[in-house]
């Protein structure tokens, strides 16, 4: 949904008047001594495309077992259109979950098991067969209704179990790693189907996932968690351009981490990192102690590298090429400054690659503007 | 070569161990009874050479077949033997079913230790474990005696030599063979499948129905064939504990051998026992070949 150009009227969190279909309210889930989900308070909109994203063990899984009914939070409550789901059973919950095994079952038909849901709700004959057509046809699976799930690829699976799950039209829909057992490619192309029928069906979506690409390619909003905690909840761009702090930047993407000392005057900072190397020049709206120590983060892309030094760039750092690391279209260059200090620095190859004109031991200079970096507290 | 060499062995082992002595078994159900040693005839002697075989094929004949047929001893036999083993069956099922299903619920650590609860009676002879069921069901039995001092009964049950004492031999004695089976199956059950039942809307009660037993289906009918065929042709439990009231065929089988000495007619009620036990042999088969498919 970030991607098409509702992005800009799709925005429910900035509206103070937007009622939220689920809301944690300082939600704590304990097993034993363990706490894996640790005081957390969300607010996840209707239509929203949420993703969790954060390393295994950060309680993203736990989060997602809450919302399905398969765990009860120890303290605090969780509220879906208002209404406190602590005390439903996960079968009379008005939703859905995809699971990362899929978990298909092996003695149905595709078609059955679509339908699976639907009998429970004792629907009509007629209507229930209509509606897995419909899911069959939103999937592109018509020609494998009659399937066993062990007689189709792990593509056409994937695709049941989301038809599985959407079948009963829940609220909300949550999807456990849903492309985790997928290949690469696959997986690309069926990141792209997930947003499309997320769109189509107006569902609100909640993945999991630790794939932070993938979470920043389907979402409309990331969460970005670790040890049970939500550390920044934010539009992707956001998460990537301005991370609140040193363990969003380093977990999303590629970065360059550069600890010194600040000096502040009005909104630029001068950092001091090493002995003999000049400071960086950052902007923040932030305000730091002069002295403070601090962290600038820059991402590779933002950082060039020529044989002169540019005269039209603040920052301007000299060095010698340690390792290229080629990666097709693009190559990041690793460059050693005189303090040991490495900086990534990532190049689009617009040229053959026997026409670079950088080679290893090279003496460069890498450099970036003021406002390219982010300045944060350690 | 090396293929037709593998698949030889098995076919020559049960060519020499069931194929030949079932043909002699048949060709002895096929003579008349006699006074000698062996104790039927006609006997083949071959030192007439053509003559002899054209004899001693002449001599064969269908009488004990239409003698099974007219006494109706042993069609009544045959009968009670389903029943038994039919009614064994079942309460073996309902007995074993919950005992595998909870060991598959039991903690990871416990489980190695419940199965070896379970194998742990095949140390012990079977005919002792039997004896001592006579020891715990008698008038004077430690059941009664354990019934009576509780105050449950004021008089001792008269269990012993009754069918009832047939039923809890079999179920107790072929109880393992279907635990085993069935306990295989609900292991390799995925928990994500329950959940996802429940979560489709399924309460725990209709999930284990449509998700459990479905997919136990094959360890249940694997299990089940593996009672019922032993079940129809015992001979030791009701002998042991069903005393005469309990007619099954393979007293009445075992009687015509050893009691009558009456050879052919004990092998004619051989061979109508198998032919009775090939249906539900090739179902058995049938269920493997379906597994094997369906996990392939």
């Amino acid at each position: 949904m970030a991607q098409n150009g509702n992005k800009q009227v799709f925005s429910p969190w900035t509206d103070p008047s937007a009622k939220p279909l689920i809301q944690f309210k300082n939600v704590t889930k304990k097993f034993g001594e363990f706490v894996a989900i640790d005081d957390l308070s969300i607010d996840i909109f209707e239509r929203e495309f949420f993703a969790l994203l954060g390393p295994s063990g950060c309680g993203k899984t736990t989060l997602m077992r809450m919302l399905a009914g398969f765990e009860t939070p120890t303290t605090g409550t969780i509220l879906l259109s208002g209404q406190d789901i602590s005390p439903i059973p996960p079968n009379k919950r008005a939703v859905n979950m995809m699971f990362q095994s899929y978990a298909l079952f092996p003695h149905l038909s595709i078609w059955d098991n679509i339908a699976f849901g639907l009998r429970r709700e004792g629907g009509s004959k007629d209507a229930i067969a209509a509606r897995v057509e419909d899911m069959l046809r939103l999937t592109r699976l018509t020609k494998f209704a009659r399937r066993k799930p062990h007689q189709i690829s792990g593509g056409q699976r994937q695709r049941v179990a989301l038809a599985r799950s959407l079948a009963k039209a829940p609220k909300l829909l949550l999807l456990d790693e849903p492309l985790g057992a997928l290949d690469k490619k696959l997986r690309q192309d069926t990141q792209f189907e997930l947003m499309d029928i997320q769109e189509k069906t107006g569902t609100t979506f909640v993945i999991v996932t630790h794939d932070q690409e993938e979470a920043m390619t389907v979402a409309s909003r990331v969460a970005v968690m670790d040890e049970g905690r939500m550390i920044q909840v934010d539009t992707p761009d956001r998460i990537y351009e301005a991370p609140n702090s040193v363990y969003v930047a380093d977990f999303i993407g590629e970065v360059n981490i550069i600890q010194g000392s600040a000096s502040q005057s009005g909104d630029t900072v001068d950092i001091t990192f090493a002995e003999g190397q000049p400071t960086i020049r950052g902007t923040t709206d932030k305000k730091f102690a002069n002295g403070e120590k601090i962290a600038f983060a820059i991402r590779p892309e933002k950082v060039s590298i020529s044989a002169e030094k540019p005269d039209d760039m603040e920052n301007a750092l000299q060095g010698k090429i340690l390792d290229i690391a080629y990666l097709g279209n693009i190559s990041t260059y690793h460059v050693e400054l005189p303090n040991g200090q490495i900086i990534k620095s990532q190049i689009a190859n617009t040229r053959r690659i026997s026409r670079r004109i950088f080679t290893w031991e090279d003496t460069v200079w890498v450099s970036f503007t003021d406002t390219a970096g982010i300045l944060l507290k350690v | 070569m090396k293929r037709f060499t593998l698949i030889f062995i098995p076919y020559i082992w049960l060519a020499a161990l069931f194929l030949v002595p079932f043909l002699i078994v048949v060709k002895i159900s096929l003579s008349d009874t006699a006074l000698a040693i062996p104790p039927y005839k006609p006997a083949l002697d071959l030192a007439q050479g053509w003559a002899g075989l054209m004899a001693f094929l002449g001599d064969l004949d269908f009488e004990n077949f239409t003698f099974l047929a007219e006494d109706d001893l042993y069609w009544k036999a045959y009968l009670s033997s389903l029943k038994i083993a039919t009614i064994s069956t079942i309460l073996t099922l309902l007995i074993g079913y919950p005992i595998a299903y909870s060991m598959t619920r039991a903690a990871e650590e416990w489980r190695p230790t419940l199965l070896m609860l379970i194998i742990l009676p095949f140390w012990t002879s079977f005919l002792i474990r039997v004896y001592s069921w006579m020891g715990i069901l008698g008038q004077e039995g430690l059941l009664n005696q354990l019934l009576l001092w509780l105050h449950v009964i004021s008089e001792p049950l008269k269990i012993m030599n009754t069918p009832t004492a047939v039923y809890i031999g079999i179920v107790y004695t072929y109880l393992p063979f279907l635990v085993l089976p069935i306990y295989a199956a609900l292991d390799k059950l995925d928990d994500n499948l329950l959940e996802a039942a429940e979560d489709l809307g399924c309460s725990r009660f209709k999930a284990f129905w449509l998700v459990t037993i479905p997919l136990s289906m094959n360890g249940i009918v694997a299990g089940c064939f593996l009672v019922f065929i032993p079940a129809l042709g015992e001979f030791v439990i009701p002998s042991l504990l069903g005393g005469s009231q309990t007619l099954m065929i393979g007293k009445v089988l075992w009687e015509e051998f050893f009691s009558n000495r009456d050879w052919p007619v004990a092998s004619a009620v051989a061979v109508i026992l198998l032919l009775i036990l090939i249906i539900p042999i090739i179902l058995f088969q049938r269920n493997q070949q379906k597994q094997r498919e369906s996990e392939g």
